[in-house]
């Protein structure tokens, strides 16, 4: 069916939104036009409206999702601002797109100025003893990462509470007869695994395997999510997603601007905090923080977030390639002032430690 | 998809805007037209926000307008079926099965079932406004449940059958975004993110919302709480803290405690987390409202 000729700009918005990563569905679409139609529309805003709404724009895509509207509907040709931005004062950044393009973007944004860092981790292979790492990760995390008790259900020999409906069933096959008291007790699920990496420019040399190991981590566990901690904060586990892993370390990469940059881990860490949706992810997870804790800011926004971390979460564990060296005692201010909060210390000196660790911390209690 | 621009005499978004106001509820024109929207589509609506910005407040003004009752699902982790849809009265059925001897009996009627609220909403659907609370807190197998529901309105009950809503009830799904939802779910929706609402918004909600407070009070706490969200705090003080926090001090300016001092006593009310107390303490006589009233 042809559409009639007023209906373009309707079709090109959703069109122009979904080739900027928006996943626009057809059904959208049509609600949209159905949903412009009902208001009036009465003028330009009415259309900015039922746009939002019905395209469901998270907040933090806004920005964009206007540039686009007006380049439709107005005319303008505006430059879409990096998604960064306006979320600098925050330090906290999420790359959005859920289908990025794997090419540099045209516009010469900040993510697409800063590409040493990007290029490397893209090109590189994983080492062998590297690819050991992760295989292991690959083979055995399902098992051997933390559990809890789900809220959740299941029939069982020896539970902690009746099963009415599968005993009551029983029973009316037998006239009433309850023979057995068949009972229910909760499932286990694995807990949430966060990862907080430092890509500043003192773990340089370890930041390549370290993003190997967490797309490992997000490829095996059932809820993880990953962050890296540099000047500021990135969310990658969206980016992170895809299995292979070529793929998945090149968005990374794409997403993460401050690589080899300097250390402000505290402020990254409050940044973490400030979002009440990422604060959450610490809920009740374990989390693991890879880091040698040199903060160049001030110690004591560090020392706060981390305690703050380590309360919601159920285990805080910090791993530091210095403590590859059995002498290493922490002794800079911020890493002594939280060693009485964190669970475990350890040696993060490589990718095959930090493995091992996350294999093991559901024995370390 | 059916599209009916007039429900229960809300033909725009303007009138459902006023319609809210009466049932003291201040919508801004964003979430009038998109909560219209929903109404005139037949699709649910999905309301975002921080906590204590009014997302569930909405969902019952928007019931009392269209005169539905508002039958409102918690969510929990592990919710399930029996939580949210249906179960049996076991202890009925194991009586009526020792009573029934030899006699016929159907184990399955309408006298054991157990509504819960989407069968109640179900079967009512022309009466009742669902409103589906915090869906964020629910874990992925119920989210997919009720993508299922939420698409086609049936509930099928394996002992008896299948279940269709005569016509699509009004649903408001309500997130505090802790995690994201699927994709998926939110395509089901018409999308509304609340943000906190501007100053001269805020101090009309709390001139509404709280009979004792004076203009000047209102406008003061609404300022510092203003200051207060700026923070990288925990737990940022929401609408309602607003509202409290306004009356409080009120009420012990009423019993004797200056200004100032007044609105320090009951920062407990605005703030409730230690840390975040400790992190602005220093600076609390910039923050908290000067002379007021």
């Amino acid at each position: 069916m042809m559409l009639p000729r007023a209906l373009d700009p309707f079709a090109a918005f959703a069109q122009a939104l979904r080739g900027a990563g928006f996943a626009v569905s057809p059904d959208q679409t049509i609600d949209f036009v159905a949903g412009v139609g009902v208001l009036g529309p009465q003028g330009m805003t009415d259309i900015y409206r039922a746009g939002r709404a019905l395209f469901a724009i998270p907040p933090e895509r806004v920005t964009e999702y206007e540039a686009i509207f007006h380049a439709i509907f107005l005319d303008q040709v505006i430059q879409a601002p990096a998604d960064g931005d306006e979320e600098d004062d925050l330090e906290a950044y999420e790359p959005t797109s859920q289908d990025q393009q794997i090419e540099a973007p045209e516009d010469e944004s900040e993510i697409g100025a800063e590409p040493t860092g990007a290029e490397r981790l893209s090109q590189r292979r994983l080492s062998m003893r590297n690819a050991e790492a992760v295989r292991r990760l690959l083979k055995d995390a399902p098992r051997a990462l933390p559990r809890r008790m789900s809220y959740r259900r299941r029939g069982a020999k020896r539970g902690d509470r009746i099963d009415m409906r599968r005993t009551l069933r029983e029973a009316a096959k037998r006239e009433g007869d309850v023979t057995a008291l068949l009972q229910t007790k909760r499932k286990m699920r694995q807990r949430k695994v966060l990862i907080l990496l430092d890509v500043s420019g003192s773990m340089k040399e370890r930041s390549e395997e370290m993003m190997q190991l967490a797309h490992g981590v997000m490829q095996s566990a059932d809820h993880a999510e990953i962050f890296t901690l540099g000047t500021r904060l990135t969310r990658i586990t969206q980016a992170l997603k895809p299995a292979d892993h070529t793929q998945a370390l090149a968005r990374a990469a794409q997403a993460i601007a401050d690589f080899d940059g300097g250390t402000r881990i505290g402020d990254a860490l409050a940044a973490f905090l400030s979002v009440p949706r990422y604060a959450g992810f610490a809920r009740g997870a374990a989390v693991v923080v890879v880091s040698d804790g040199l903060e160049r800011g001030d110690p004591s926004i560090m020392i706060d977030a981390v305690r703050r971390i380590s309360r919601s979460a159920w285990r805080l564990d910090w791993l530091t390639p210095l403590a590859a060296d059995p002498e290493y005692v922490p002794i800079t201010e911020g890493l002594s002032a939280i060693l009485p909060v964190l669970d475990h210390l350890g040696d993060g000196n490589s990718a095959a430690m930090v493995t091992d660790h996350i294999l093991n911390m559901a024995r370390r209690i | 998809m059916p599209v009916t621009p007039n429900i229960a005499g809300i033909d725009s978004p303007d009138t459902l805007q006023k319609a809210l106001l009466d049932a003291q509820y201040l919508a801004d024109d964003a979430l009038a037209t998109s909560a219209y929207l929903s109404l005139a589509l037949g699709k649910p609506l999905l309301v975002e926000g921080a906590p204590g910005v009014g997302k569930t407040e909405a969902a019952k003004a928007l019931g009392g307008v269209l005169g539905r009752n508002v039958i409102r699902l918690q969510c929990f982790e592990g919710i399930d079926a029996a939580a949210a849809l249906y179960e049996w009265n076991y202890p009925r059925q194991m009586l009526a099965i020792r009573q029934a001897n030899d006699e016929y009996l159907n184990l399955y009627g309408e006298d054991f079932l157990l509504e819960r609220p989407l069968l109640a909403a179900l079967r009512n659907p022309a009466g009742s406004l669902l409103l589906i609370d915090e869906i964020d807190r629910a874990d992925h197998e119920f989210e997919a449940f009720l993508l299922e529901f939420l698409s086609d309105f049936t509930i099928s009950i394996p002992e008896t059958g299948t279940m269709r809503a005569t016509q699509a009830p009004v649903v408001v799904l309500t997130s505090n975004r802790t995690r994201d939802l699927h994709e998926a779910l939110r395509r089901r929706c018409v999308y509304h993110w609340i943000d906190y609402p501007d100053a001269a918004l805020e101090a009309k909600i709390v001139m509404m919302r709280a009979s004792t407070v004076a203009h000047a009070t209102a406008q003061a706490v609404v300022a510092s709480v203003g200051h207060l969200r700026a923070e990288p705090l925990a737990k940022p003080p929401g609408v309602a803290e607003t509202v409290e926090w306004a009356e409080a001090a009120t009420l012990l300016n009423g019993q004797g405690a200056r200004w100032p001092e007044a609105f320090k006593r009951s920062i407990g009310v605005a703030l409730k987390d230690h840390d975040d107390l400790s992190y602005v303490q220093d600076r609390l006589s910039v923050i908290l409202p000067g002379e007021a009233a």
